[in-house]
């Protein structure tokens, strides 16, 4: 009876399955994780019950507290060290997400989990997205409209239509505000840089001063009729107001100014389908809006922006500069000694941390090229530097450098594989080099190239640590791409959902409230990423199949 | 293409674009189309065709010089990394330089010898005092009296001593004949008449203690006098010719509403002390510092001027003693050339006894004079050679040496900012040097060495690159940070190399093809995740759930071996027709649930164990019981998240060496009748082991480069400590936290792109060597 067991530890073989249990365990861990930002990022968007739970507080006194329950965890009591109570028990706590961050003070409460009395959802609680102070839950009981008490049957669907309004109204002060206003505003900067430059030239022209005053005379007319249009924008929205209840009666009541309320929702009251309606909506305005309340509410828009233009602009720089470079080592240069040095070290540059690059990028690119294209170019504006600074353009240079390596590898290897004899076959018929190039083995390479590039964008979408260096911010007033010409502003600064994830999450000041928006951002950038590695491979798998004839 | 093509012009344009593709692809064709087209044209075909050729050679030789210069400009911009940073750094180490930038007379009495000589930041306006008591400015470029605001005339009749305050504001004590001395303020303002270009400096002279003198020495004359002054606190000593000491200490009172100042404090005397030489006052006003001629250095404390220890057994007699920028620190030049660096230590009792830290020496003439830097924590010396040494005293470094005999000079000082030397010669005239020398503070040892710092007890390796002090000693070792990433590394390496490497050895020799080829490129996927998400995870969910779970991460080093073995072991022996249906290399899609209930059972098991062995949480042991620090972003945060980002790329190079182990070896083995476990550490392993080797220094090498893991998930404080339960700070996080907010070309900036550097080659080096390993591998392989 033992000996097949012991024919079986003395085989080797328990030990084989200990290796495969690592493969499973990078599996799981891969796996696992992905779950994990996944499930957390997206939980972000769910209409999540609203409880009304009734709480012995540790004075004796029965509370109310209305939230949603974030989490559950299980502590030694030994380290609230506040509670009292001795070390070795384990109790249960959980973290209420209570809103109301104007009314209480905070976000966030940690409960006692043997001191919840009752705990209900009531269908009349409702959740309030407000541009300012986070979400309110409460009740709402009425609503006043020029000051005096609406008589309404059906208050709900009033409040709806009402917000719809103050919406619709708020996005019209915006466009008034990104259009022509911010129009306004970039002309009257280059009218003043404009002047700026004619005094430096010591050029002191009449006309155009003159010109420039009456176009300025005109601008700031102009500026003074938007700005009444905002006024009375402005007077609408402050039109309705909202009372909302937050405790049992009517004492605490209060009114809000529909203007400043974004959204609401019955949690409670809800069908799965409008949860899931929900949800979609949610998600939407997540990546079309701008960040609120120091990035820790509201959308990601201009991070997904920056990110997806950084890498884009990276990729026009990478491209033709890697595949250049590798087409040269392998198909022109002399295959001696030195060639052979220079394929070691661009092949170790690969290896060679980020942040080495970002400090390059600053010290070369910011500090040494963009300061000396300010002192020429840009005099007007010192001592506020424009490319003399962290901006888009050095960025995408930078992460071009840091990728170059991967593209230039990759090309070199895929020329490699080309057989010599096909090349001498487009020789013998009378091609020359660069057409046998151009016609023969540059479209043969192409998978391998767009390889490459796809291996190159993955990496650049994710790094940050020289981007920290060379042009990202926490909040760029607007994205480098605009009506204005020249359209493309390279030498502004940008957002950057990696960044934003570092930055809302380690440097915020209300991180417990943050923390659902970060997972969400970094679910977001996991899936932009993953969706360039797809399109990529799809496009190289295409090509592929339409070199499959040749390709040996 | 043809089909449903359209109108016609359409069609020709097709069939015209493709004609002329052809034409550039294959000649040949082209030319017999063109010939039984037109027969009749053939002439003109011909010099067509000629055209034509000529225009394909220029495009080839075209596309070679573009490729060219385009592939070589791209290599020589990647080269441009390592010298644009090595061109960044070099300064650091450059000895300073001193030039001779203008030479001009003094103002007043050219005989007489300067008691007090200085020039002001813009280095365009000289002051001197001499002994007939009257302060001259005058302009350098040309020696023109320059009219002081204020009380220009002021006088306090013949002069003794000036001395001006250790912090070099432009206060001054002045000792007047009759023994009274007074306190007079020099400084300096920018007009602007007429533009940025029309800069005209204006010397004011302010008595902000009155004019009435300070304190009265009585008969004698005085010797020696030290000033300080510290905010509105004030410390004046002098030394008469009697060996009597009179100590001044208080505070100066402005009233808010009228300004008027007064002064509230009083003078103590003391002696007589014989033999005393020089005379110091440290910034803190505490103590007082006697140098004497038997080259003892007496502390005495203030205000009461009691004995607080001396430092002896220095054969030389002190010549010159003077104050370190901040007030802290001692530099007694001495008869035999040296000039000792001493400040207070603690002893063993707690007390604070002055103790010499380090001694520079350039020669053997007994040093003259000592100018301390007013900004950083350098000084110079001019010794009876007449040798002017530069020294820094944090780098112990001697940064210039060069004699100035011709000049005989009879006053040293520096300019504000450090930027130029002013001296006068014995025939009067002031020579102004130039220095170069932006970066004194830093040397080989103050970079990787221990060193001795004002206010610590011992030497230490200490990054503390900025405090909000202006006298603060900036402090630029390396070694915490290098030590730190190491640290990290190393515990990240602890973590993926057990993953990694035995998961390619599966992969690599077990696996079924069919699986492989799934898993491979899933594992690849994981190296394309950002680590900003991994560091996000470790600092935010990771950390918190260690410091409330660390037993049941313990018990996993248990459970889950000892589980899967079981596991394993009851697969084989009742798995049954179940396990037979499970193909070979196909095991891990099974094991992984039951990993994943393993994880789970050892939560389970430990959280409840924990508590029966340590009475509470095990983290809150280790600190309250064990007594072993507790971070919540920790060592083990980092590992663990850094070993999952390294995992991919030690698990893709190993197992492309393992598999491309020839199966003609692994076949051979098998044949022999060693089992497959026998033929993977016998035979696959050793063949592929430069493959593991050069996997593993490429892992190390991502490690060691790792930022936003490290930055999120530690606390980023530069200890040096290999307890796994605290934090570090890398030379990447450093750079990450630092560079932004440091100002370009200072030398914080320069040692921060020196850290690049160390970067920069430690990994070009690891990658290198594992390059080359590889390579070896590939041809061992072509061997076989």
């Amino acid at each position: 009876m033992e000996s097949p067991s012991r024919n079986w530890w003395r085989s080797g073989a328990p030990w084989i399955s200990l290796h495969g249990t690592a493969v499973a365990a990078c599996i799981l861990l891969a796996g696992g994780l992905l779950a994990l930002i996944m499930v957390r990022g997206l939980a972000f968007f769910w209409p999540t019950q609203v409880q009304e739970i009734i709480y012995l507080e540790p004075d004796g006194v029965e509370s109310r507290i209305v939230g949603q329950i974030h989490g559950v965890e299980h502590v030694d009591s030994g380290r609230l060290a506040d509670e009292g109570s001795d070390a070795g028990t384990v109790i249960e706590r959980v973290l209420v997400k209570t809103g109301n961050r104007d009314i209480a003070g905070q976000d966030f409460r940690l409960l006692r989990g043997d001191r919840i009395l009752r705990q209900s959802a009531p269908l009349s609680l409702v959740a309030l997205e407000r541009l300012e102070w986070g979400v309110f839950f409460g009740q709402v009981v009425g609503l006043r409209s020029y000051g005096s008490l609406l008589p309404s049957s059906d208050v709900w669907a009033d409040f709806q239509s009402m917000i719809g309004r103050a919406r619709y109204l708020r996005e019209e002060a915006r466009e008034l505000e990104r259009g022509p206003i911010a129009d306004i505003n970039y002309r009257l900067e280059q009218l003043r840089l404009e002047e700026r430059e004619r005094e430096l030239d010591g050029d002191p022209d009449p006309v155009a001063a003159a010109a420039a005053a009456s176009e300025r005379r005109a601008l700031q007319e102009r500026y003074r009729g938007l700005e009444s249009q905002l006024l009375a924008i402005e007077e609408q929205l402050n039109r309705d107001h909202v009372i909302v209840r937050i405790s049992r009666d009517a004492s605490n009541d209060r009114e809000m100014p529909l203007r400043s309320i974004i959204d609401a929702w019955r949690p409670n009251d809800m069908s799965l389908l409008s949860r899931f309606g929900h949800f979609f909506r949610k998600f939407g305005s997540f990546i079309t809006d701008e960040p609120r309340e120091a990035n820790t509410e509201g959308g990601i828009y201009p991070a997904l922006f920056g990110t997806v233009l950084m890498v884009l602009l990276m990729t026009v720089f990478v491209a033709p500069l890697g595949v250049v470079a590798g087409v040269y080592l392998t198909e022109y240069a002399r295959q001696g000694l030195l060639t052979r040095f220079v394929r070691i070290s661009v092949n170790n540059l690969a290896g060679v941390p980020s942040i080495v690059y970002g400090v390059f990028g600053l010290g070369f690119f910011v500090y040494t090229v963009g300061g000396g294209i300010d002192r020429l170019f840009y005099e007007e504006a010192l001592p506020s530097p424009t490319f003399g600074t962290g901006g888009l353009l050095w960025a995408s240079l930078t992460l071009a450098l840091l990728t170059l390596p991967v593209v230039i590898v990759t090309t070199e290897e895929g020329l490699a594989r080309i057989p010599r004899s096909l090349r001498e076959a487009s020789l013998a018929l009378g091609a020359t080099r660069w057409e046998t190039l151009w016609r023969t083995v540059l479209p043969m390479a192409s998978p391998a190239i767009m390889t490459g590039l796809i291996l190159s964008i993955a990496r650049a979408a994710g790094e940050v640590a020289p981007l920290m260096l060379v042009g990202v911010v926490k909040l760029a007033p607007s994205v480098p791409l605009d009506g204005n010409f020249p359209y493309l502003h390279l030498e502004r600064k940008f957002m950057h959902l990696g960044f934003h994830i570092y930055d809302v999450g380690f440097q915020s000041p209300n991180i417990e409230a943050a923390r659902p928006l970060v997972y969400a951002t970094a679910f977001l950038l996991v899936a932009v990423i993953v969706l360039l590695n797809l399109a990529a491979i799809h496009v190289r798998n295409n090509l592929r199949e339409r070199f499959r004839g040749v390709e040996v | 293409m043809v089909a449903g093509a359209g109108p016609g012009g359409v069609f020709v344009g097709r069939q015209r674009r493709l004609k002329s593709r052809n034409i550039t692809v294959t000649f040949a064709p082209y030319h017999a189309d063109m010939e039984a087209a037109s027969p009749e044209n053939a002439a003109s075909g011909e010099a067509r065709s000629v055209r034509i050729a000529r225009l394909r050679a220029r495009r080839d030789r075209l596309a070679t010089r573009l490729i060219g210069l385009g592939g070589l400009t791209v290599i020589v911009a990647i080269v441009l990394i390592f010298f644009y940073l090595a061109y960044i750094v070099a300064p650091l180490f450059q000895p300073a330089r001193a030039t001779l930038r203008a030479e001009a007379p003094a103002p007043g009495d050219a005989n007489q010898p300067p008691l007090f000589l200085s020039i002001e930041e813009q280095l365009e306006v000289v002051v001197r005092i001499t002994a007939d008591g009257l302060i001259r400015f005058s302009r350098l470029a040309d020696g023109v009296p320059v009219e002081a605001a204020g009380n220009s005339q002021w006088s306090p009749g013949g002069l003794l001593l000036v001395e001006e305050a250790i912090e070099h504001n432009g206060l001054l004590a002045a000792a007047a004949e009759d023994g009274r001395v007074y306190l007079v303020r020099h400084d300096y303002e920018a007009r602007y008449d007429g533009g940025v270009a029309n800069r005209t400096i204006v010397p004011r002279i302010g008595f902000p203690y009155g004019q009435s003198p300070v304190m009265e020495i009585g008969d004698s004359e005085v010797a020696e006098l030290a000033l300080s002054e510290s905010g509105n606190s004030l410390a004046l000593a002098a030394l008469d010719r009697a060996g009597m000491l009179h100590a001044w200490t208080g505070d100066r009172i402005e009233n808010l509403l009228s300004g008027d100042v007064s002064l509230s404090g009083n003078v103590r005397r003391a002696g007589p002390f014989n033999g005393v030489t020089a005379l110091a006052l440290s910034g803190d006003h505490r103590a007082l510092y006697l140098g004497y001629d038997d080259g003892r250095v007496q502390r005495l404390k203030l205000p009461n001027l009691e004995p607080a220890g001396e430092v002896g057994g220095q054969a030389a007699p002190v010549t010159a003693m003077t104050m370190l920028l901040g007030g802290i620190s001692l530099l007694v030049g001495d008869a035999e050339g040296g000039i000792t660096q001493m400040f207070p230590v603690p002893d063993a009792g707690g007390e604070n006894m002055l103790r010499p830290i380090r001694r520079f020496s350039a020669g053997t003439a007994a040093i003259e004079r000592i100018a301390v830097e007013p900004r950083r924590k350098g000084f110079a010396a001019l010794d009876a050679d007449q040798n002017l040494t530069l020294y820094h005293s944090t780098s112990e470094r001697q940064l210039l040496h060069r004699s100035v005999a011709g000049l005989a000079p009879r006053s040293l000082s520096f300019s504000p900012r450090a930027d130029a030397l002013l001296m006068e010669g014995e025939d009067g005239a002031l020579h102004l040097f130039s220095l170069d020398n932006d970066h004194p503070e830093v040397s080989f040892s103050s970079l990787w060495k221990k060193v001795w710092y004002e206010n610590y007890d011992e030497p230490a390796h200490v990054w503390q690159s900025s405090a909000a002090t202006r006298d603060f000693e900036p402090k630029f070792s390396l070694t915490p940070l290098l030590f730190g990433t190491v640290k990290a590394a190393l515990y990240a390496m602890l973590f993926a190399i057990p993953l990694a490497l035995m998961g390619a050895a599966y992969t690599a020799c077990f696996m079924a093809p069919r699986l492989r080829r799934w898993v491979k490129p899933g594992i690849e996927v994981m190296a394309a995740l950002p680590t900003v998400i991994l560091g996000f995870l470790a600092g935010l969910w990771f950390a918190p759930f260690i410091e409330r779970h660390l037993a049941g991460l313990f018990a996993l080093l248990v459970v889950v071996p000892a589980g899967m073995l079981g596991f394993a072991w009851a697969w084989h022996r009742y798995g049954g027709r179940f396990a037979a249906r499970i193909p070979a290399g196909f095991e891990p899609l099974v094991q992984i649930p039951a990993l994943a209930v393993c994880v789970l059972l050892a939560f389970a098991v430990a959280e409840p164990m924990q508590y029966v062995f340590f009475g509470q949480d095990l983290s809150s042991w280790l600190t309250q019981v064990a007594g072993i620090e507790y971070d919540q972003r920790n060592a083990l945060v980092v590992g663990c998240a850094m070993g999952f980002a390294i995992v991919p790329t030690i698990f893709t190079i190993a197992e492309d060496a393992m598999s491309g182990v020839p199966a003609s070896l692994s076949n051979g083995s098998l044949a022999l009748g060693a089992t497959p476990w026998q033929t993977l550490l016998l035979v696959v392993l050793p063949t592929a082991s430069p493959g593991i080797f050069s996997a593993l220094m490429i892992g190390f090498g991502r490690a060691v480069g790792e930022t936003m893991i490290v930055l999120m998930a530690t606390g980023n404080t530069p200890i040096m400590d290999w307890n796994v339960f605290e934090g570090m700070r890398t030379l990447a996080a450093n750079i990450a936290v630092e560079m932004p907010e440091s100002e370009v070309h200072s030398t914080h900036y320069r040692i921060l792109f020196l850290a690049a550097l160390v970067l920069f080659v430690f990994t070009f080096a690891v990658n290198t060597v594992a390059d080359v390993v590889r390579q070896s591998l590939r041809q061992r392989y072509g061997a076989l």
